[in-house]
Parts: C-alpha cells; sequence; structure tokens
C-alpha cells in the first residue's frame, strides 16, 4: 500500500465524489462496492441487464483513482494464449539463431534457458494487469460469453492474484489491481468463481438519477424535457422488448433531441427519433403500437413533472 | 458481532441460500471496514458478500429483516423483562394527552407524504397506542392492523378524496405500504413485550408466496447432473473412422517445440481436435397428464439451455410449438415456465396429447436439420390417448438423428397399461428411461456415458446401423 503513489479511500462517500468526477453517478451500493473492493482487494462480479453502465463503472473507477485500465473482452473460444501470455516463438528463434552462429565464431556460448525469460514473453490483457508495477483496474468484460473452463482458469488469478507460468515460475502482482467482472447473466457461473468475488446488481436507476445523468451528459437539455425524457424511456422498458432502451442510448436521445430543437417529447418528435433507441424491427411496432397513443399531441407528462417546462 | 452474522447465515442456509466460510469471513472483514452504524451501508456490506444472485438478494432482504427485527427484540427483552417502559418514556406526556384521531390522522398523513421515516415510526406508535385505549385491541397483529387503518382512514389515493380531505397530494400505494411496515412491526413489538417471549420464526415460504418453495436447490442439482451430460455428450458419438485424416499443423506449437531440437522442427504438432458440439433436440411433454413433472423437465431445460448453445427445445400437447427463443431472452427460471405455460401451449385445442401429430410436425419441419451429430431427446409419457402413436414418423426422425433417447416420467412398471403405447417407440430409441427425479436424471447421464445404452426391462437396442453400441 505504502508503495503506491494512489491513497486507499476513507469512507464509501469519497469513493462516491470520485466517480462523480469522473461522470459516473453512482448509488450507494454502488459506491459502498467500490470502496469494499479497493479496501478488501477483491474481485468485483458486476451482473444487470445490458446498458446499466457496467463497463462505464470501470471506466469511471480508472479514471476516478488515475489508474490505467487493463480491458479482456471475452468471447467464446478464448483461451490462454490470448488472455493470459504466449511465448514469442520468433524471436526465440532469432535468438537460438544468434547463439548458434556466435558460438561459431567462438565468443561465449548461451544457455538453452535463457529463451524463457521475460524477454520472449508477449503479455496478453491478464499478464499485462498483474505484472505492471503500477496498480491498474483490470476489466475482464462479459464473462458469461466465455466457457467454464475459462472461468476455472480465472481462479488463480482471483484469488491470489497471480499467474503461474510453467517454465518460469509464478509471477505475483506487485501492486492489488481493482478487479471488474461483468455478466449479462445469459448464463450461470460456476460457484467458485461467484465465491471469490463480491456482488454488485446494476439495475436501470432510479427517475431522479437517470435524468442526473442524462444531464451530466447532455448539459443542454433542460430539467423538464430531461424528465419528460426519462418517463417515456421508463415506459418503453415496461414494455416485453428484445432490446430495451439502455442509459447510453437515453443520453443519445437526449442528444438528439437537442439537435432537433425539440423542447417537448410529442408524437411526432418521438416517430422521428424512434431510431436511436428502438433498433429492432419486431420492437419498433410494438412501441408504435404501446407508446405512441399514450404520447398524446402535448406536454402532459406522466409524473406532473413537465409543469415548469421552459423553451430549449 | 460476529456470532450474530454468523448465525444470521446460518439462517440464510436453511432458507437454501449456498454461503461458503470464505463468504461469512469476507463479509466479516468487509464489516470492519464499512461504518456499519449505518444501516444501509450495515446491509449492502453484509448483502455483496452472501447474496450472488438477484434471487439471493430477495430472500437476503427478507431474511435480513427478519433476522435482525428479531435480534433487536431478543436485546430489548434482556434488558426490560417487564416489558418496554423505557420505550414509552419516550414520548412525553402532553403529546399522548392530546391524541385524537383527527390530529393524528393528519400528521400520520403528512409523515408520509414527506417521507420521514422515523416521524412514521413515532406516529406508528401513537396510534398503535390510542386504539389500545379505546380498547380495540385483538391482539391479533392482521386485525389490528386492519382496524387501525381504517381507523386513520387511509387508503390509497382514490377514496381520500372522496372524503373531501383535499389537503397535501393524495397518498400513494407505495408510500402507504411504508407506513403500515411501520405500524406492522411495532404491533409485533407490543406483542412480543407483552408476552415476554418471541413467536417460532416462521420459515420464508410462509411469508412470501412468490419464492419457489423448494425450487433454488432442486434446479441447481438439476443443472449439475445436465453439466455432466454435456461433457458426456460432447465425447461420445463421433466417428472412429478417418481418426488420422483431416489433422492439421499447428505451427506455433511446432515451431515452439523446434526450439528444443535447436530450431530444426523435428516433431510436428498438430492442433488437437476440437470435440464437435452436439446439436441438441428437446421435445417436452406439457400436457395435462403429465403436470407433475412437467416443471422437472421445465427446470431440466433450462439447465440444458444453460449447457448447450446448440440447443431447440419444444414443447407439445397436441400439436408441437418451439421455444428456443423464450430461453434464450429469460435467464429466470420462474419467468420462463410462466411464459411457456402462458404461450407454449398455443397450438393446444383439445389439451390431449397428439403423439402421432407431434412426431408428423416434427418431422416434416425440423427433421431437415437433423444430421449425424444431432440427439433428439424426448421427455414425456407417451399416453396417446387412444390416437395413432405414428411410430414410423417417430422411426425416421430416429434415423435421421444419431441418437433418440426418451425419458419417462412414470415409473416402468406403468408403461403400456392403458393408453400408454410405450413399446411402440422404444425399439427405434437408443435409449428409454424412467425420469421424474435428479437421480434418474445422473442414472441417465451415466448409463449414456458408460455408452451400453440397456434399460432394465425393455428392449432398446436401434434397429438400424449396427456399429452404434
Amino acid at each position: 500500500m505504502a508503495a503506491t503513489p494512489q491513497t486507499v479511500p476513507e469512507s464509501p462517500a469519497e469513493v462516491a465524489d470520485a466517480l462523480r468526477d469522473a461522470a459516473y453517478l453512482a448509488d450507494d451500493s454502488t459506491a459502498l462496492i467500490s470502496f469494499l473492493a479497493q479496501r478488501l482487494g477483491k474481485p468485483v462480479l458486476v451482473e444487470g441487464p445490458a446498458g446499466v453502465g457496467k463497463t462505464e463503472l470501470a471506466k469511471a473507477l480508472s479514471r476516478s483513482t488515475g489508474r490505467e485500465l487493463v480491458r479482456l473482452q471475452c468471447y467464446e473460444g478464448l483461451d490462454e494464449a490470448k488472455a493470459l501470455y504466449e511465448w514469442n516463438y520468433r524471436k526465440q528463434l532469432l535468438q537460438i539463431q544468434a547463439t548458434a552462429s556466435a558460438q561459431d565464431e567462438g565468443s561465449d556460448p548461451v544457455g538453452m534457458g535463457e529463451i524463457f525469460t521475460a524477454e520472449f514473453l508477449l503479455e496478453r490483457p491478464l499478464m499485462k494487469a498483474i505484472a505492471n508495477p503500477d496498480p491498474v483496474v483490470l476489466l475482464i468484460d462479459e464473462i458469461d460469453k466465455t466457457d467454464q473452463e475459462f472461468e476455472a482458469m480465472l481462479l488463480e488469478l482471483l484469488s491470489d492474484f497471480q499467474i503461474t507460468i510453467p517454465e518460469m515460475g509464478q509471477i505475483s502482482a506487485t501492486t492489488h489491481p481493482i478487479v471488474l467482472l461483468t455478466s449479462n447473466n445469459s448464463r450461470e457461473l460456476t460457484e467458485a468463481l461467484k465465491r471469490r468475488c463480491l456482488y454488485l446488481w446494476l439495475d436501470y436507476p432510479a427517475r431522479e438519477r437517470e435524468i442526473e445523468i442524462i444531464r451530466l451528459h447532455a448539459p443542454e437539455i433542460d430539467q423538464a424535457l430531461a424528465g419528460r425524457l426519462v418517463d417515456v424511456v421508463d415506459m418503453v422498458r415496461e414494455l416485453d422488448l428484445k432490446k430495451p432502451p439502455s442509459i447510453a442510448e437515453a443520453i443519445d436521445w437526449a442528444r438528439t433531441l437537442i439537435l432537433m430543437g425539440a423542447d417537448d417529447i410529442d408524437e411526432k418528435v418521438f416517430r422521428e427519433s424512434l431510431s436511436i433507441i428502438i433498433k429492432h424491427r419486431t420492437d419498433l411496432d410494438l412501441v408504435a403500437e404501446k407508446i405512441v397513443p399514450r404520447l398524446g399531441g402535448g406536454n402532459g407528462s406522466a409524473n406532473g413533472s413537465g409543469s415548469s417546462n421552459g423553451t430549449g | 458481532m460476529a456470532e450474530q452474522i454468523l448465525a444470521f447465515c446460518e439462517e440464510l442456509r436453511s432458507e437454501e441460500v449456498a454461503i461458503g466460510t470464505s463468504e461469512i469471513q469476507d463479509a466479516l472483514r468487509a464489516l470492519e471496514i464499512v461504518p456499519w452504524r449505518s444501516p444501509v451501508d450495515f446491509k449492502e456490506a453484509l448483502a455483496t458478500t452472501v447474496a450472488k444472485s438477484p434471487k439471493d438478494r430477495e430472500i437476503f432482504d427478507l431474511v435480513f429483516d427478519r433476522h435482525f427485527f428479531r435480534a433487536t427484540e431478543e436485546a430489548a427483552l434482556e434488558y426490560s423483562p417487564e416489558g418496554g417502559e423505557g420505550r414509552k418514556a419516550a414520548l412525553s406526556d402532553e403529546v399522548r394527552d392530546e391524541l385524537n384521531m383527527e390530529a393524528l390522522a393528519e400528521a400520520i398523513r403528512q409523515a408520509i407524504a414527506d417521507g420521514d421515516e422515523s416521524a412514521m415510526n413515532e406516529l406508528a406508535r401513537l396510534a398503535i397506542e390510542a386504539f389500545g385505549r379505546q380498547g380495540e385491541s385483538s391482539g391479533v397483529v392482521g386485525v389490528d392492523m386492519q382496524r387501525i387503518r381504517r381507523g386513520l382512514g387511509l387508503s390509497p389515493s382514490a377514496d381520500t378524496g372522496a372524503d373531501g380531505e383535499t389537503e397535501g397530494e393524495p397518498l400513494d400505494r407505495d408510500q402507504i405500504a411504508r407506513f403500515e411496515r411501520q405500524l406492522r412491526r411495532e404491533l409485533q413489538r407490543q406483542q412480543i413485550q407483552k408476552q415476554g417471549q418471541l413467536p417460532p420464526a416462521r420459515p420464508l415460504s410462509d411469508l412470501n408466496r412468490s419464492l419457489p418453495m423448494r425450487g433454488a436447490q432442486d434446479l441447481a442439482a438439476v443443472h449439475k447432473a445436465v453439466a455432466q451430460m454435456k461433457r458426456r455428450l460432447a465425447t461420445l458419438g463421433h466417428d472412429p473412422r478417418g481418426a488420422k485424416r483431416g489433422r492439421t499443423v499447428d505451427v506455433r506449437r511446432t515451431m515452439r517445440s523446434s526450439l528444443e531440437t535447436g530450431g530444426v522442427p523435428l516433431n510436428l504438432k498438430y492442433r488437437p481436435r476440437r470435440p464437435r458440439k452436439p446439436e441438441i433436440y428437446v421435445l417436452c411433454d406439457v400436457s395435462t397428464s403429465v403436470s407433475s413433472a412437467s416443471t422437472f423437465f421445465l427446470s431440466v431445460l433450462h439447465a440444458l439451455h444453460d449447457s448447450f448453445r446448440k440447443l431447440r427445445s419444444f414443447v407439445f400437447i397436441e400439436r408441437i410449438s418451439e421455444v428456443t427463443q423464450v430461453f434464450e431472452d429469460e435467464r429466470d427460471f420462474t419467468a420462463v415456465a410462466e411464459k411457456i405455460t402462458a404461450t407454449g401451449g398455443v397450438a393446444d385445442i383439445s389439451g390431449y396429447t397428439d403423439y402421432g401429430r407431434v412426431w408428423n410436425e416434427f418431422y416434416s419441419d425440423v427433421s431437415a436439420d437433423l444430421g449425424p451429430r444431432s440427439t433428439v431427446i424426448v421427455l414425456g409419457d407417451a399416453r396417446t390417448n387412444g390416437r395413432p402413436p405414428a411410430e414410423d414418423a417417430f422411426a425416421r426422425i430416429a434415423e435421421r438423428a444419431n441418437r433418440t433417447f426418451w425419458l419417462n416420467p412414470e415409473p416402468e412398471l406403468y408403461w403400456n397399461y392403458g393408453d400408454s403405447v410405450m413399446s411402440a417407440y422404444t425399439p427405434f430409441c437408443d435409449g428409454a428411461f424412467e425420469c421424474w427425479k435428479t437421480e434418474h436424471l445422473e442414472q441417465f447421464v451415466d448409463v449414456v456415458a458408460s455408452g451400453k445404452v440397456d434399460t432394465a426391462g425393455s428392449t432398446t437396442r436401434k434397429y438400424t446401423s449396427g456399429h452404434r453400441y
């Protein structure tokens, strides 16, 4: 701890403030768990529907702590050679040839063992996170996309922050990385993995918080329109859609509305900008059928929030 | 403190949340760091270390409320055995004197609208006291709750307007529910004080009927058996012919190993042959005759979807309908079950299974996709309700598929009695098994894995292509 330039946060509130400075509005449990992750040095498993800011949380943590973000995007068939490390055999071959020709010329012979050193190692993301002299934020994204075997391989890394290379021995982390694993819950993760992690379930934010988030990222939007926008997005999310609109899409939509110069979401505006938040043919039909009639022509917003409407 | 947490975790375990010792240690370590005097932080820190799925979290919340409510009451009893005199003293006498219903109702309304929890708590106590003096206390928490609520005129917005009491905004259901929670808690507390002892803890499923009774653990067991099955199926049924053919040299590994021989590639390394992924087709009977087993069947389907990516599932009663998409869209088991029971039997008219029709439909719609890698698994009781079994269609399906298995939810003894036509189908199956519990599923996996498919009584050898098994 003493060796690192970073300070360990003292309270969840401190973490929440730091995240806010990094343009991420964390709710209480998110801040608390981020705090615990740093204090306990445990990985965090973040689950939740797509588009609630799981990956964004890792980025924000990286920004707020000043640590480098090392990201491993998971996919089916990901293996050690792509996630951990690989020997750079080309370089090794060259080294051998160089050694052989040097021996011909009568210089000092070089032993074979020397081609298995860190110099010949190609670092992949996980290795990079461990070997980095400065503490990092390691993001293992969409862990549910990999096979169970890959999860098993992660266990050593997650509990001891070390990697065993047969030819070299163990490489341990010099500093504690903050590790985040995200999952879209497309399959059940193994118990062993879950046991090693703190668990954070991220859901769509509450109305007030989402308004705040949108205003943070699209500051030009006025309060009433933001409220109206969140109400409509909430309505859309309640439908049984293939892909409900994410926070990022809500922000995109807010920016679009600003560009369109709209100061209220009526049927016309909604239809024109619908494709920003709805991205499935069948969803489009469903939304057109269920939501559009409820919008009406004017300013009647759901929770009486639109009363103080200004003009853009 | 540690003991308290341990007791709490024990209670969670008894509600079938799997908690490891290391997780309890994590919880204790977390609580050392977190300012646990703040109730929210305390709860969240505990939750993040022990409850690791949305389902677990739901149970956690319920148990948390129950456990720590009881724990504080127990402590209170120890400190004041005669009953809570100390508590009552907290209310000043003047306040109590001017206790009249109207003022109280108004104050409560205000507190609810403000969302002020501590005021609500105080007022709940006052309300109970007021009713106690009117001699209306019945001693049954639920009944008292109703009376007090009626007395205060608390009901969701619609009624309030009718009373003519229009000051303030109408209260919504959630806000009132919060007050009621306080009220209930306070009533329970007083009852405990009166009786001087705690009522026995009720199991959670009594408290919340929406929780599956003992589903979670069963589901986990089914998942385990299916995970085994995956491994076995992946390595089984591959044609041994051409074992040496079509292997490709792995250049990277060859070069790497050539380092040992000074850069001369003496030993060729081949790419390991990945076992091809099995394609599985599951047909699941959801008619009333198998209703007792259908939850089990659905959980098997659910588990299969977790393990196999190339899986198509169908449910049928009179006709067949594909439900692959439902499982892909929805992860939660109860939600899946609901969706399937709601939409699964779309093509169902009479409610009676028609196996013949099902086979013909399956054959004409799907069998083009069947191939040497496909495994067909049927979950059903083979009761045709007297309709033609169409075993020739079934035979054609079985012939196209690599392997066909039948899992029957009835004991083998009942097969072929009544309208069961199991014997018409067994000759075409690679195996037919009775299957209504997890143990049977494990047995099925074992038998399939050992490669000798032969159930106790029935003849199950496939009549075509002799080289199998």
